[in-house]
């Protein structure tokens, strides 16, 4: 039997039962349409994630205090038990080598900061200037912190554009005296309203230089040191020339842990990559399903065309052909319900992409034609039995069935 | 051409075995015209199905032109089927979504015959068995004399040298039932084996050769 012929009897077939094979085409198709569709959502997601993680700058180093053996991202590292402090002189040390950009050293806490009897809990943070410009954050009014040396605690202060809104409501804060702690100290700038930065919301912060903050909190440690690479390629070096500086400056000891943003990249890309393969893996059940219906069909139409497959032996052809003709007719149900459903797909992506512009909608490569051969291979698997069962069918009874 | 000894087929019917063949031999010459008749369950379609390859026997050997077929694979059997078998059968067995056409080539698509060479041959097939204005019909725009024209030309466009028809007019009126004996007839004619198992005496008369079957036995034989 030719190709040609096999192809033209399953067409035939199929054609013979129409709403039985558009019924089929539509849940083959619905099947490929959710796993082509969900995956160009997660895959949007993940795309969308990644370029807003990469704009706050990857070249970024976080040297964070204490070794942590198992894990890079463990609670221990966050609290920062170590035997020994990161100090301001541990951050100067960091910025002599030409591969460091700038360094910001941080120092966090929580303060109540008061004006003229109004209060509020604000988060403080201890920086310099260099933070600012490493975080992208912009100020509307006035200045940024001094640009002078780190240890000299200068009772200044940048206010987030909510802290400033909440404590001077309408009134122009610059040069203002505000409370913090047990200080006082002057506004000298207020950040523009902007969004969230990695774990911090801008507009509540109170931002003071580093050694203010250090009298403030009453520490000479540092929460952390944020020292930004001068390109990517050198991450590696960057992040040995901070650990045998600090080693150097701690006897010998290697008492910090580094993370870097494309560490944390890495992380969010793998996480997002596989919630993309599972909703790929649950549509991939609605394929599946539509296998076994293809099966059922398949079997209907088989006992419905005993005679026609009786025939067929008759006149003379073998196993071979009636279960070609029959799986023929499967990966056909198959093959164009996946198309169909391919085209579905990509006009849902397209649609989505129009009404949520910023996410790049475009189902990926692999998810397509794992789509596809996941149809087919149903398709196949499926209609072996019932092509096994005809295939064995023995003639006379099948002639004789009317 | 045709030559079956000592055939047994047994069927195993509700734990009981029923012997539908006893011992059966029967020696057909090339271009004999024989009728197969006898009454229901006698056996006679079990024997026009062994003669055609549709059925094996337990026991006894069939050899068809010369060649031992009794122990063939289900490949060679098809290929038996396809080169020297023309089947007819009572309910025409036409696929009701091909044409007239399309129905007739049918064999020829199952062999793999090109399109090209299957319409040649179909052509002139059609047009000899009267069917020329007939051939993108579909079997339910046909009567059932011309359904089973159809059948006919569908069993002899591979020019088999043995046509089997079980109860061939069995499905239809009178007329168009003579008709389609004559068109055998003429087959027959023109040198191809014609098996005719019938219920029907008038019908069985006209045979060269009658055979009766009674209980899976040869209970006469007006030649050979």
């Amino acid at each position: 039997m030719r190709p040609l012929d096999t192809v033209r009897y399953g067409l035939s077939s199929l054609g013979s039962n129409r709403v039985r094979t558009a019924l089929m085409l539509l849940a083959m198709s619905i099947g490929v349409a959710a796993v082509v569709l969900l995956t160009g959502i997660g895959n949007g997601a993940r795309l969308y994630i990644v370029d807003k993680f990469a704009a706050l700058g990857t070249n970024l180093v976080i040297v964070i205090p204490g070794r942590s053996e198992t894990a890079n991202n463990t609670p221990a590292t966050l609290i920062g038990e170590t035997p020994r402090d990161l100090t301001l002189e541990d951050a100067l040390a960091t910025m002599r080598s030409e591969l460091v950009h700038r360094v910001a050293p941080l120092n966090i806490g929580e303060l109540n900061a008061v004006r003229q009897g109004r209060e509020r809990q604000v988060p403080v943070l201890g920086t310099t200037a260099a933070f600012l410009d490493i975080h992208h954050l912009n100020i509307a009014r006035g200045a940024s912190l001094p640009e002078e040396d780190w240890d000299i605690a200068r009772p200044v202060c940048v206010l987030g554009s909510k802290v400033y809104q909440e404590l001077f409501g309408r009134e122009p804060a610059l040069g203002e005296l505000i409370r913090l702690g047990g200080y006082r100290c002057r506004v000298v700038g207020v950040l523009a309203t902007e969004g969230r930065s990695l774990g911090f919301d801008t507009q509540e912060l109170v931002i003071v230089p580093v050694a203010f903050a250090q009298m403030l909190f009453n520490t000479s440690g540092l929460f952390r040191i944020l020292v930004e690479g001068k390109d990517l390629q050198s991450l590696a070096r960057l992040k040995k020339h901070i650990v045998g500086t600090i080693a150097n400056r701690h006897y010998g000891e290697e008492d910090v842990t580094i993370i870097t943003q494309d560490s944390i990249l890495a992380t969010f890309d793998k996480i997002l990559r596989s919630m993309t393969l599972t909703v790929a893996g649950i549509a991939a059940i609605s394929l599946v399903v539509a296998g076994i219906l293809i099966m059922n069909v398949m079997l209907m139409s088989v006992a419905q065309r005993t005679a026609e497959i009786g025939l067929c032996k008759a006149l003379g052809g073998t196993r071979g052909h009636i279960m070609m003709m029959l799986v023929c007719e499967a990966l056909l149900l198959s093959t164009i319900g996946g198309i169909l459903g391919l085209l579905l797909g990509f006009a849902g992506a397209w649609g989505i992409a129009q009404i949520y512009p910023e996410l790049t909608t475009t189902p990926p490569l692999w998810a397509v034609a794992a789509a596809m051969a996941v149809a087919l291979g149903t398709g196949l698997i499926f209609s072996l039995l019932p092509a096994g069962r005809a295939a064995r069918l023995d003639p006379i009874r099948a002639l004789a069935r009317h | 051409m045709i030559e079956l000894i000592d055939i047994c087929r047994t069927f195993a019917v509700g734990g009981q075995e029923v012997r539908a063949m006893d011992h059966v031999s029967l020696t057909i010459g090339a271009g004999e015209y024989l009728s197969i008749m006898g009454p229901s369950g006698s056996g006679k379609s079990t024997l026009l199905n062994i003669i055609g390859l549709l059925d094996t026997p337990n026991s006894g050997t069939y050899s068809l032109d010369g060649r031992d077929v009794t122990s063939l694979r289900d490949e060679e059997l098809a290929a038996m089927r396809s080169l020297k078998i023309g089947f007819i059968f009572q309910f025409f067995h036409l696929i009701p979504r091909f044409t007239a056409t399309e129905n007739i080539e049918l064999p020829l698509m199952l062999a793999g015959v090109p399109i090209k060479r299957r319409r040649e041959r179909s052509a002139a097939l059609i047009d000899s068995f009267g069917l020329g204005n007939r051939r993108h019909h579909h079997p339910d725009e046909l009567s059932g004399g011309q359904r089973q024209r159809v059948a006919i030309a569908r069993a002899v466009i591979n020019q088999p040298a043995v046509l089997l028809a079980d109860e061939p007019t069995g499905n239809l009126d009178r007329s168009s039932g003579a008709e389609i004996i004559e068109l055998l007839e003429e087959l027959n004619q023109g040198g191809q084996t014609l098996v005719i198992v019938t219920h029907d005496p008038e019908i069985g008369e006209r045979a060269g050769r009658r055979v009766r079957v009674v209980d899976g036995r040869l209970a006469s034989d007006s030649g050979g």
